[in-house]
C-alpha cells in the first residue's frame, strides 16, 4: 500500500482523556462491529485502492494548490491555499461521506443518516447515497433549513428526504441528537455517517483518517511547487474534520506553525460562540469526552456563530488533545472578521469561500505582520461558498 | 433466605422483601422539577404510594435517549431552574419511603464531580444511580467509583447486548438490570416488542440479579404482560405524560390502576 495513514495517537479510542464512547447501551454493538471493521479496512490495502480511485474519478482529487497572491500582499506573507472548495460537491466533506459508505456497503447497510449543520455533510452524504443506491435520511435544524435553503434543496434533487429537528437550539446540536435517536431505533439496518471528527470511537479516528488525504497531498505538493515546508498551517474548526485531515500532514513536522481558528460569533466575551477550545470545559456530548461549552450545572450552552457549518457547542476529541499538549495553537475569529475575509478572499482572488472557511482567512489578515512575505501560510480552504451568497446578502444589506 | 448482611444494598433488601412477597415491582420515572418544582415534589410522594423503586430523572439539554415526551419534561424542568443540587434537594425534600434511583445522563453528573454526588447522594440515602450514556467498560474508573460507593451501580441491558457484551454488562451491575424493551428512544408503543420473552430468558441465564424491564409500557394489559416475565415494570413517558396533561393526582391513580392490574397477574402467577 502506497498511501500512509495517519500515525494514531489514540489508544482504546481515547486522546489521552478524550473520546470514549459514552453511548445508550442501544450502540454499543453496532459501535464494537463498526471499530472491528474499520481496523481491518485500515490494513487493507483492497479498500484504500477502491477509496483512491473513487477519490480520483468521482470527487476530481488531488485538489490543487493556488498562490492567493493578492490576498499574500495584503497580509505580508506567501499565502497558499489547499482548494477542498474544488471538490466534487464544493466541500471536504465528501472525502469522509465516501469512505464511510463503503464500509456501510462492507457492513450490508442499506440506510444511511446523516447530521448536517450548513448542508455540506448533508449534500456529501446524500451524493454518496445516490451513488452506491443507498437509502439516505438528513437531520438539519430547523434554523439551518432556513439559512441554507440551496443546499437543502441539493439534497433533496440528490434523493435525499431532509427532516428539519425543532428540538433544543434547532441547530446542528440538536440534529446530531435526533441523528442519533434514529440510529438508536433503526441500527440493525442503518450506518450514521457522523460528518466531523466528533462522536464515539471509532468515529474521530476514522473519520481523520478519510480526511488525512488534505494534509497527505498538501505536503506532497507544497514540497514540490516551493521546495519547502510552510511556516503556518491554518484551517477552521467547528467539530474540527477539515483541521485534523490537514494537521496531520504536518503534525511531526515540529517547525511547522498549525493554527486551528474557532468561531468566535460576537465576540468570545458576549457568550454567543462557538469557541469551543478557547472559552469551553471537558464535558460528555454526542458519545464523547472533548471540551465542550457548557454551564456551571453540565448542561450544553447553545453556540453561536454566522456560519452554521461551525455553529456547535463541542469539538472532536483529538482537536482536545492538541490543545492540551500545545502541539496545534486555537485561535477564535468573529462573525465580522469572517465576513470581512470572505469578501477579501471574493474580491482579491476572485474565490468564493465558506462562511467557515472566511474564519480561517479572518486570523491570518487579523495577524497580518506576523509573517516574513516569503514565508509560507497553507490554508485549508475547506469550502466554496456559493451556499452561503444569499445569507451574507442579508447579512450585508446588499441586493 | 440469607440474613441481611452488610455487603447487601437498599435495592437488595428491596429485591428480597418482593420475592418473598412474590411480589412484581412497579417503578415509576419521573423527570425532576416536571412540570416545576412543586407540582414535582408533590408528584413524587404520590408515587411513592404505589412504587416499590422510583426513578427520578436529572434534566439534561441534550437527552438523545429520550423520546418527545420525555424531552419536553427535561427541558420544561431546566426552564424552570432546575439542576443536579436542585435534583437531590427535592429528593431530601419528598422524605421518600422507597428506593430511589438517580437517572442521569453523564455530564451533569461528572461536571458536579462523581466524588461530591457519590457522597451527597449516599447522605440523602439513593439506593442507586443510573447514567444513560455510561455502558458497561466506557469508563472503568468511573464505574468502579460507582460500585465501590453506596449506591449500586445500574447498568442498562438493550436487545442488542449479546455475547461477550450481555456478559461484560452483566457482570459488575448491582441491584437490578434495566432491560430496555425495544430499539428506540423512550415512549409509548402501541403494542410491547416481540420476542420479548427470549430476550428475558438470554439476560435471565447471564445474571441472577431481577430485572426490570421498560420503555414503551404505558396500559394495564402491557405491565400485566411484562409482569409474567420479569420482577419489575418501568413506567416512565406515559406517568410524564399523565403528570403534564392531567396533574400529580392523576398520576397517582394511574400507579394505582398499574399496581392493581400487577397484582392481579401475580395472583394469577401464582395460582
Amino acid at each position: 500500500m502506497a498511501l500512509t495513514l495517519p500515525r494514531e495517537r489514540a489508544a482504546g479510542g481515547r486522546f489521552g482523556a478524550y473520546g470514549g464512547r459514552y453511548v445508550p447501551e442501544t450502540l454499543m454493538a453496532a459501535l464494537e462491529q463498526l471499530a472491528a471493521l474499520y481496523d481491518a479496512a485500515r490494513s487493507d490495502a483492497a479498500f484504500w485502492d477502491e477509496l483512491e480511485s473513487l477519490l480520483k474519478e468521482f470527487v476530481g482529487r488531488p485538489t490543487p494548490l493556488t498562490d492567493a497572491p493578492r490576498f499574500s500582499a495584503q497580509v505580508g506573507a506567501t499565502v497558499i491555499l489547499k482548494r477542498e472548495d474544488l471538490n466534487h460537491t464544493g466541500s471536504h466533506k465528501l472525502n469522509n461521506a465516501l469512505g464511510q459508505a463503503l464500509l456501510a456497503r462492507r457492513m450490508g447497510k442499506r440506510r444511511i443518516i446523516a447530521e448536517t449543520g450548513a448542508g455540506q455533510h448533508g449534500v456529501a452524504t446524500a451524493t454518496v447515497c445516490a451513488r452506491f443506491g443507498l437509502e439516505c435520511v438528513v437531520y438539519m435544524g430547523a434554523e439551518d433549513v432556513e439559512r441554507q435553503a440551496l443546499n437543502v434543496y441539493r439534497m433533496r434533487l440528490l434523493g435525499a428526504t431532509v427532516v428539519p429537528v425543532e428540538s433544543g437550539t434547532r441547530t446542528l446540536k440538536d440534529a446530531a441528537n435526533e441523528a442519533l435517536r434514529d440510529w438508536v431505533t433503526n441500527v440493525p439496518s442503518t450506518h450514521y455517517i457522523i460528518g466531523s471528527v466528533i462522536g464515539p470511537d471509532p468515529f474521530p479516528r476514522m473519520v481523520r483518517d478519510f480526511q488525512a488525504v488534505i494534509g497527505r497531498e498538501a505536503r506532497a505538493q507544497l514540497l514540490q511547487k516551493a521546495g519547502r515546508l510552510p511556516r503556518t498551517v491554518v484551517a477552521c474548526v467547528g467539530g474540527g474534520s477539515n483541521a485534523i485531515g490537514m494537521f496531520h500532514g504536518f503534525l511531526d513536522d515540529a517547525e511547522v506553525e498549525l493554527v486551528g481558528v474557532e468561531a468566535a460569533g460576537s465576540g468570545i466575551a458576549s457568550g454567543l460562540h462557538s469557541a469551543t477550545l478557547s472559552a469551553g470545559t471537558p464535558g460528555v456530548l454526542h458519545g464523547c469526552l472533548s471540551y465542550l461549552l457548557q454551564d456551571p450545572d453540565g448542561q450544553v450552552l447553545p453556540a453561536h456563530s454566522v456560519s452554521a457549518g461551525l455553529d456547535y457547542p463541542g469539538v472532536g476529541p483529538e482537536h482536545s488533545y492538541l490543545r492540551d499538549s500545545g502541539r496545534v495553537r486555537y485561535e477564535a475569529a468573529t462573525d465580522q472578521e469572517a465576513l470581512a475575509g470572505f469578501q477579501a478572499l471574493c474580491r482579491l482572488e476572485g474565490i468564493i469561500p465558506a462562511l467557515e472557511t472566511a474564519h480561517a482567512l479572518a486570523w491570518i489578515e487579523r495577524e497580518r505582520g506576523r509573517w516574513r512575505p516569503e514565508e509560507i501560510v497553507l490554508v485549508c480552504l475547506s469550502g466554496r461558498g456559493d451556499k452561503d451568497v444569499a445569507h451574507v446578502a442579508r447579512l450585508l444589506g446588499t441586493n | 433466605m440469607s440474613a441481611i448482611t452488610s455487603s447487601e444494598s437498599r435495592l437488595d433488601r428491596a429485591w428480597s422483601a418482593l420475592r418473598t412477597a412474590r411480589r412484581t415491582a412497579l417503578i415509576p420515572y419521573l423527570t425532576a422539577g416536571h412540570p416545576d418544582r412543586g407540582t414535582s415534589l408533590d408528584a413524587l410522594r404520590r408515587a411513592a404510594e404505589h412504587a416499590d423503586i422510583l426513578e427520578v430523572g436529572v434534566p439534561f439539554s441534550d437527552p438523545l435517549a429520550d423520546g418527545p415526551v420525555i424531552q419536553r419534561s427535561t427541558h420544561e424542568a431546566l426552564a424552570g431552574g432546575m439542576t443536579l443540587a436542585g435534583t437531590l434537594e427535592l429528593i431530601a425534600a419528598a422524605k421518600l419511603d422507597r428506593p430511589v434511583v438517580v437517572f442521569s445522563y453523564l455530564n451533569p453528573v461528572f461536571r458536579y464531580g462523581f466524588d461530591r454526588f457519590l457522597r451527597d447522594a449516599a447522605a440523602l440515602g439513593v439506593a442507586g444511580l443510573l447514567l444513560t450514556d455510561l455502558p458497561a467498560g466506557s469508563d472503568p474508573g468511573i464505574e468502579a467509583q460507582v460500585r465501590e460507593s453506596p449506591l449500586d451501580l445500574i447498568r442498562l441491558v438493550a436487545p442488542t447486548t449479546a455475547g461477550d457484551r450481555l456478559r461484560a454488562v452483566t457482570a459488575g451491575a448491582q441491584g437490578f438490570l434495566y432491560l430496555v424493551a425495544r430499539l428506540g428512544v423512550t415512549g409509548t408503543s402501541r403494542e410491547l416488542a416481540t420476542g420479548l420473552e427470549a430476550y428475558v430468558a438470554r439476560v435471565r441465564a447471564a445474571s441472577a440479579l431481577p430485572l426490570a424491564l421498560g420503555f414503551g409500557i404505558s396500559t394495564a394489559e402491557q405491565a400485566v404482560a411484562v409482569a409474567h416475565l420479569a420482577d419489575g415494570v418501568v413506567v416512565g413517558s406515559a406517568l410524564v405524560e399523565r403528570l403534564a396533561r392531567e396533574g400529580p393526582a392523576a398520576a397517582g391513580r394511574m400507579l394505582a390502576d398499574l399496581r392493581q392490574a400487577i397484582d392481579r397477574a401475580d395472583r394469577e402467577r401464582d395460582a
